[in-house]
């Protein structure tokens, strides 16, 4: 069982890596705002994971009954919170897209870049 | 009433945000955030007079006790940084009343405030919580509206900062939250008091240590220390003059407030820095940025970016003196918080007046502007000395510190640096001085003193850096007391 214990949390940080690869490696901003999306779900499937009891219901009281195995449902309600910062970002993240694709023409950041003169 | 005031604390701006978006009109919003950031630092006060009189004080959300409930954990150090963050924002919000062209966008004041307002009840939430999760919920309010403060920048490369910073600061608050789920993990909790006292049964797993690295990391972009600064001179820079303001003197403490927290309360001292050893790693950074921000700041062109890089150079101080783990050298780096508040908002504060008179912020068309604006010059001036450190400023209070702490500990080349990397403060201010009062002014353009109401909050804060460098009681005490408390453990 030592394997499959470990195994969602390689899941995990091929996830996460691949996710900050795109944002590091990729010049399109809206792809950048897709690894940090990517990121930022690996995290959330990281928590949900560590709340999993082997055997283990849902946390509800079944009439009668009171000597079941319970998941773990708070990094679940944790997780809840960091959807909804992690839907924020990413609609102001796009929306900043679209104001720089206004402004410059361009969303590509070495376009940007050489428009800019300098490097930022 | 009195005891609901920790809740207030955060609500009150929390809730005024919303009703700035139903208000609408620009006059009304301003003066309203204007009496809630005033309302904002009252409770602070309070608050702070409470905690030195009964102790530290528990708020229980919606009455669930803690480690179920939510906990709002008010000790000396907390309160101290709630006093600056709303100090602060007492200051900034009424700067310029009347007068409008900020750039702040025109037809959206009423959003500016509501930005605004969310980002000063963020700051306070971080600081006030006694809840891991809640902290990053805190700082995710806090990054999110300061985002969108900074694209509010006239300069199109505001909108190019603004989304660098959300990239960089979405990554630091995801290790963030990473780091709380590890330490979750370990300990079971969320809640700091619990997390601290379970914390040392699991010293050796390395959990724990990977969870310290994610912390450590995340608040470090957030904190701008010196690898991690890459957001900071651009945000800083494009962002409105005002916002630059706010943000140069509160959001960088926070985060610094953060860090002494996981450092200190979570993990604590003797872990991190005896077993650990971490200051081997922090105060090789802390010096070079130190030197690097100062050095890089000679040469800007812009002024806004020079003082954005002195910034970074302040941090390295800061966190210089965290790192020598000794009741001196956090005071030094305590007391740095509230001085460099003052001090980093006084002068951009300046230069927001200047942007009003001149419309600029290259150095290069402020020659002469000493003579034209004498008063706020003077206050530039002012605040430049006590970046350098001048006794009779609260510069050298925090420098005194820090330099004290470095004797005691018999690292004298750590000392030796302090006093050089003034020096270089001392070449980037006066080059800027030199333009602004020995030069000749461009052309006779008819540049008005600043309006009274953009002189009076300057004023306030660079009259603050002589008072407090004169008066070290309210703050160098404050700060001793805290130093005393976090290191209580230690010898």
């Amino acid at each position: 069982m030592q394997w499959l214990g470990l195994w969602h949390y390689w899941a995990v940080i091929i996830l996460m890596m691949i996710g900050l690869y795109i944002v590091i490696a990729r010049d399109n901003l809206v792809k950048k705002v897709m690894g940090l999306s990517i990121f930022q779900v690996s995290v959330i499937m990281f928590y949900v994971s560590t709340g999993k009891v082997e055997g283990g219901t849902a946390p509800i009281i079944p009439e009668g009954g009171h000597d079941l195995v319970y998941s773990n449902p708070l990094p679940h309600v944790l997780m809840l919170t960091a959807i909804v910062v992690g839907i924020s970002t990413t609609a102001l993240a796009l929306a900043l897209i679209v104001r720089i694709q206004e402004a410059y023409g361009t969303v590509e950041d070495d376009e940007l870049n050489a428009i800019d003169g300098a490097a930022l | 009433m009195m005891e609901q005031l920790p809740a207030l604390q955060v609500v009150l701006p929390l809730f005024s945000a919303l009703l700035c978006l139903l208000i609408r009109n620009k006059t009304a919003s301003r003066l309203f955030s204007v009496a809630v950031s005033w309302g904002c630092l009252a409770i602070a006060l309070i608050l702070l007079r409470t905690v030195q009189e009964t102790g530290i004080i528990s708020y229980h959300f919606g009455g669930w006790f803690p480690p179920l409930g939510i906990e709002y954990r008010i000790d000396l150090l907390n309160a101290y940084v709630l006093i600056i963050v709303a100090m602060i924002s007492a200051v900034v919000l009424p700067f310029g009343v009347g007068h409008w062209g900020l750039s702040i966008p025109e037809g959206r004041e009423y959003l500016f405030f509501c930005a605004f307002l969310l980002c000063i009840s963020g700051l306070l939430g971080i600081t006030i919580t006694g809840d891991a999760f809640n902290v990053f919920v805190f700082l995710e309010i806090t990054s999110l509206s300061s985002y969108a403060l900074i694209a509010m920048g006239r300069n199109r490369r505001a909108l190019r900062a603004a989304f660098t910073y959300l990239v960089m600061g979405t990554v630091g608050g995801t290790f963030i939250l990473i780091g709380i789920g590890m330490m979750y993990l370990e300990t079971g909790t969320l809640n700091m008091v619990d997390i601290a006292n379970r914390l040392p049964l699991a010293y050796g797993s390395r959990t724990v240590l990977v969870a310290f690295a994610f912390l450590t990391v995340g608040v470090g972009i957030k904190l701008a220390v010196f690898p991690l600064h890459h957001w900071l001179p651009n945000a800083y820079s494009y962002a409105p003059a005002t916002v630059s303001a706010f943000l140069a003197a509160t959001a960088t403490k926070v985060s610094y407030y953060v860090l002494v927290r996981v450092i200190f309360t979570l993990f604590g001292a003797a872990y991190i820095f005896e077993t650990l050893r971490f200051h081997v790693l922090l105060i090789p950074l802390s010096l070079l940025a130190m030197f690097i921000g100062s050095t890089v700041a000679i040469y800007q062109t812009n002024i806004k970016r020079l003082l954005a890089y002195s910034s970074i150079s302040q941090i390295g101080y800061m966190t210089l003196g965290l790192s020598f783990a000794s009741i001196n050298g956090l005071t030094g780096g305590l007391v740095h918080l509230f001085n460099h508040a003052l001090m980093k908002g006084g002068l951009f504060l300046v230069l927001a007046s200047v942007m009003h008179s001149i419309a600029s912020n290259e150095i290069d068309d402020m020659r002469g502007l000493g003579r034209k604006m004498p008063f706020t010059m003077a206050a530039f001036v002012l605040g430049g000395l006590s970046l350098i450190g001048v006794p009779g400023t609260v510069g050298f209070i925090s420098k005194w510190y820090l330099v004290v702490a470095a004797l005691e500990k018999g690292w004298y080349p750590i000392a030796v640096l302090i006093l050089l990397s003034s020096f270089l403060a001392v070449i980037y201010i006066w080059r800027v001085v030199e333009i602004f009062f020995f030069r000749e002014p461009a052309a006779e353009k008819s540049i008005k003193e600043a309006p009274l109401s953009m002189l009076i909050p300057t004023w306030i804060l660079i009259g603050g850096t002589l008072f407090f460098g004169l008066q070290t009681e309210w703050t160098a005490g404050v700060a001793g007391s805290v130093a005393n408390f976090l290191l209580g453990g230690l010898p």
